[in-house]
């Protein structure tokens, strides 16, 4: 069985600063090389905090930025040109502010329309059956069709995101943050929706979150990023519960969790490293308590333990 | 489009404006049936006839031709050419807008650098040198005028466009296979074109005078074609003799012009987005205040004593009641944590305590907020002011938007601190950084003169509760400070809050949705649902046992980290809209416990000991949770 979703090498730098015939004067690296496979089925939860890159990777995946090194590929197939209406097909998005991912200006229905005319260029009648079958299996009514976006709730309207995402028949979804706008109570019934659509369409899915809790709850293997590189993937049950590098477990520690008392899990006050002028050696050196000298001189590789996780770290803690 | 018309009739001179141009429009359409003498036939031995004479109701020119006449047929021309001049500028301008802005990169630079380019000429210059290029003639003038306003339009759609097409929903279309061009027409455009009608309706008065000035010059309609420009500088020979020739179309011009004007300012505002929920206001410096019960009496609990508040918003004769009587209390170095979903009226309980809701369409109908023992619901703004910042201090969410983004942190600071007491420029600056100190702030003097771009999250919200210190308030009201965060940075955050409310015994009333901050910070939780506190008592004891069904199931449904992966527990429904909140429970028709006697009327909040719940059909007895 080939796998859903395989990355090789997969990065992204930015030119910053441009002088004035548009060479750029520095690059920022976003993303650094990143080797992963998703299986098929699979709920793949990738963590991070703001500016660790994952939204650059997600958007490198769906084809919305090329990306500067590397392949992706889907189900054995190779994508290498930065087309969404090609990658559409195969793999969508759904995005973090639901309202805002809709077009105020259009119906619901046009909206829907549009990758089945577009990407499948379904007819009238085709089209109309399949809006039906979607919206039967996210929970909406028909009625809806014909409303504009703004007559939604934030979770009515993330719903409609993923019948969109859906309708385009794609086999992997990427949700980006898809529940962090929403209230807790309707988070939970968008997540057990995303649960169910898995299971009857067969679907793969990246979850990306800053909520360790909603991502552990969801996935099969978790993914951390920091500053741009992967630097802990494992099974979801064993990476905030015994955490091999020391970023996840500050990750783990800071998390607020009912009955922990409240303490700074970092005594130093840190902040990220410079984007434009990153370490040498490991990003997390400057804020990890087992840093040593190799640490700050030499980039660790993803690096596999007993307990089936993989760590970026020369000092793990398992 | 009808809560357009209504917005726009509810401008009177927008109103008048748009009446006057319906006339003048009508009257420019019917000229040709109307019975009027031939505009270009000449009549020496009649000319300078004055106004109201016999066969010349406006008298007649320099070569005899009836001014009334002239003045229609040159009013029709004189439209046209403006209408299709601001038409013409507006496509091109909108198209040359809309593609730089959508494509951005070098395609919007090269466009942009020539739209520049036209903009460095006096738009008058412009004009005379492509009639100059051309030559005179109406149509050559309508190219000019129109090539002159095209980078007004270009400027300002490229704006816009540039803000539209980092949306998601241009991204989501690129995945839904939509193609470049078919985007921006389906995508794009119909969210611009608004802001293509607001930038025609101011500008095309202009371009109407822009043509008669070059008509004016001569470089317009030629004789014997009349148009109004072209009137006026015939007439300018005769201006002392006979000012009847020249005032006749200047007053039509000035009547265009000030028609188009004043109606152009009404489409805009009525078409501006702040508009939509009525009038456009500034909101009041306090809440207003119109309590129609008795006031309650002080009870003395707490430093902070909120007491039966209802606050309400008054929108289009609706009323939606945010806060429907909520009574808490807070004693100084206690952490009180209020939690709710949005729209439980959670974050409007705690503006209302220093009448920070905006007003309209705030109101407060009713209750009383007591700082040590003093009511604060109506009291003089004056009061309010002097205490806002020095005895009760906010901490909002979004540090980014408190602060100011052009004055460094450490004059933000300072000025927070002298709006209190005077200050020197030597000692504010020795406690601001004291006081970036105390929020643990690395580098506290280098990073005073920092800029809050310059600072991460989790700093600025660091300087945000600098700022709320920095008068030693008692109450520090924190609404939602960490959501923003990330996990590692809201750590920190919530310690420090930890450490100051106890080394300095401040009352904390903290604002969340997250259970688990809750339980780290705070000594007592109050749950609201719907405006009002179902459930209230110490953190532990609610944690462990709750006894409101919605706070039970609210925590059901927030993953636990380290529980694994799993089905959550959802609650069905939404919260009910606070506009027609049903009778009874407000949580009723989502709950799993109703009975008959919870839709029947009021529920109180039923105390035993520390612990209160609101529900009839509690999960666990609240006698029995209590002990």
């Amino acid at each position: 069985m080939t796998a859903a979703l395989t990355l090789t090498d997969l990065s992204k730098t930015f030119p910053v600063g441009r002088t004035l015939f548009g060479r750029s004067t520095a690059s920022v690296k976003a993303v650094h090389p990143i080797t992963l496979t998703v299986e098929r089925n699979e709920t793949l939860g990738i963590v991070g905090e703001s500016g660790c890159g994952k939204s650059t990777l997600a958007r490198m995946l769906v084809g919305l930025l090329e990306p500067t090194t590397g392949t992706i590929e889907i189900e054995g197939a190779a994508l290498d040109n930065a087309d969404p209406a090609v990658f559409g097909k195969r793999i969508q998005y759904v995005f973090q502010d639901p309202i805002s991912s809709l077009n105020p200006r259009k119906t619901i229905r046009q909206i829907m329309e549009a990758p089945l005319k577009r990407l499948h260029g379904l007819g009238r009648a085709q089209r109309a059956e399949r809006i039906s079958e979607i919206f039967a299996s996210v929970n909406l009514r028909e009625e809806f069709l014909d409303r504009y976006p703004h007559e939604f709730s934030g979770g009515q309207a993330q719903r409609i995101g993923i019948a969109r995402a859906l309708a385009a028949n794609a086999r992997i979804l990427i949700l980006d943050e898809p529940v962090s706008a929403l209230d807790v109570s309707v988070q939970a019934q968008v997540l057990n929706l995303l649960a169910d659509l898995k299971a009857e369409f067969d679907l793969t899915y990246l979850f990306i979150s800053h909520d360790l809790a909603v991502v552990e709850a969801v996935s099969d293997r978790i993914a951390v990023l920091y500053f741009g590189s992967m630097v802990e993937l494992g099974p979801a049950e064993e990476v905030f519960r015994a955490p091999r590098h020391p970023y996840t477990k500050l990750l783990a520690d800071s998390a607020p969790v009912v009955g922990r008392a409240l303490k700074a899990p970092e005594g130093r006050e840190t902040e990220l490293p410079d984007p434009l002028n990153p370490p040498p050696g490991c990003a997390f050196a400057a804020r990890c308590p087992r840093a040593s000298e190799r640490c700050r001189a030499e980039i660790p590789g993803l690096t596999e333990g007993a307990g089936g996780s993989a760590a970026a770290c020369f000092h793990p803690l398992a | 489009m009808m809560a357009f018309l209504r917005l726009l009739a509810r401008n009177r001179l927008a109103l008048a404006g748009g009446i006057v141009m319906a006339a003048v429009v009508l009257l420019a359409l019917v000229t040709p049936l109307l019975p009027l003498a031939d505009p270009d036939v000449t009549d020496t031995a009649n000319r300078f006839k004055p106004t109201f004479s016999e066969g010349a109701l406006l008298g007649t020119d320099h070569l005899g031709r009836d001014l009334l006449s002239r003045l229609l047929w040159g009013t029709r021309l004189s439209l046209a050419v403006g209408f299709a001049a601001a038409i013409t500028a507006a496509t091109i301008g909108a198209a040359i807008g809309i593609v730089a802005g959508y494509f951005g990169g070098r395609i919007d630079n090269v466009i942009m650098r020539g739209v520049d380019m036209l903009m460095a000429f006096p738009y008058i210059l412009l004009a005379l040198a492509i009639v100059a290029a051309l030559g005179p003639g109406l149509m050559n003038a309508l190219i000019a005028v129109a090539a002159v306003n095209v980078p007004f339009f270009a400027r300002n759609i490229r704006g816009i466009t540039v803000g539209i097409a980092h949306k998601e929903f241009v991204d989501a279309a690129r995945l839904s296979g939509l193609s470049d061009l078919r985007i921006i027409t389906t995508e794009i455009l119909p969210n611009v074109v608004p802001v293509i009608v607001i930038a025609m309706s101011t500008t095309i008065g202009w371009m109407i005078l822009e043509t008669a000035g070059l008509s004016f010059l001569g470089l317009g309609s030629q004789p014997p074609q009349a148009d109004l420009g072209s009137m006026l500088g015939e007439a300018r020979s005769a201006l002392i003799t006979n000012p009847h020739t020249s005032v006749v179309p200047g007053v039509m011009i000035l009547v265009i012009v000030m028609a188009i004007n004043l109606l152009g300012d009404g489409v805009r505002d009525a078409l501006d987005p702040r508009l939509k929920s009525g009038a456009l206001s500034r909101p009041r410096a306090a809440t207003t205040v119109k309590r129609d019960g008795p006031v309650p009496a002080a009870t003395g609990a707490g430093l902070l004593e909120v007491q039966d508040l209802r606050t309400e918003f008054h929108v289009k004769g609706r009323s939606y009641r945010a806060v429907g009587g909520v009574t808490l209390n807070v004693k100084p170095g206690e952490c009180l944590g209020i939690i709710g979903e949005s729209g439980s009226g959670k974050s409007v309980t705690a503006l209302s305590v220093m009448g920070l809701v905006a007003s309209p369409p705030g109101v407060i109908t009713g209750g009383a907020v007591r700082y040590d023992g003093e009511d604060l619901i109506g009291a003089p703004y004056a009061r309010l002011r002097e205490m806002r910042g020095r005895n009760v201090a906010y901490i909002f969410q979004d540090p980014l938007a408190t602060l100011h983004p052009l004055t460094r942190v450490g004059d933000q600071l300072i000025e927070a601190i002298r709006v209190h007491r005077p200050i020197g420029a030597k000692e504010g600056r020795a406690k601001a950084i004291d006081l970036l100190d105390a929020v643990r702030i690395p580098n506290a003097a280098r990073r005073i003169d920092d800029y809050p771009h310059e600072m991460s999250g989790g700093m600025r919200q660091r300087v945000g509760i600098a700022m709320a210190l920095a008068n030693d308030p008692d109450i520090i009201i924190a609404d939602e400070p960490t959501t923003a965060l990330d996990v590692t940075v809201q750590a920190q955050i919530l310690a420090l809050l930890d450490d100051l409310r106890r080394s300095r015994g401040l009352a904390i009333v903290f604002i969340t949705h997250d259970f688990g901050v809750v339980a780290q910070l705070c000594d007592r939780v109050a749950v609201m649902y719907a405006g009002r506190i179902v459930e209230e008592g110490p953190t532990a004891a609610i944690l462990d046992t709750p006894t409101h069904p919605y706070t039970a199931r609210l925590m059901a449904c927030v993953p636990e980290l380290g529980a694994g992966k799993r089905r959550l527990e959802a609650i069905p429904g939404l919260p009910p809209v606070v506009d027609r909140l049903p009778v009874g429970c407000a949580f009723a028709d989502r709950c799993d416990r109703t009975q008959p006697d919870c839709r029947a009327g009021e529920i109180d909040l039923a105390r035993h000991g520390a612990r209160a719940v609101r529900c009839l059909h509690p999960v666990t007895p609240l006698r029995e949770a209590a002990e």
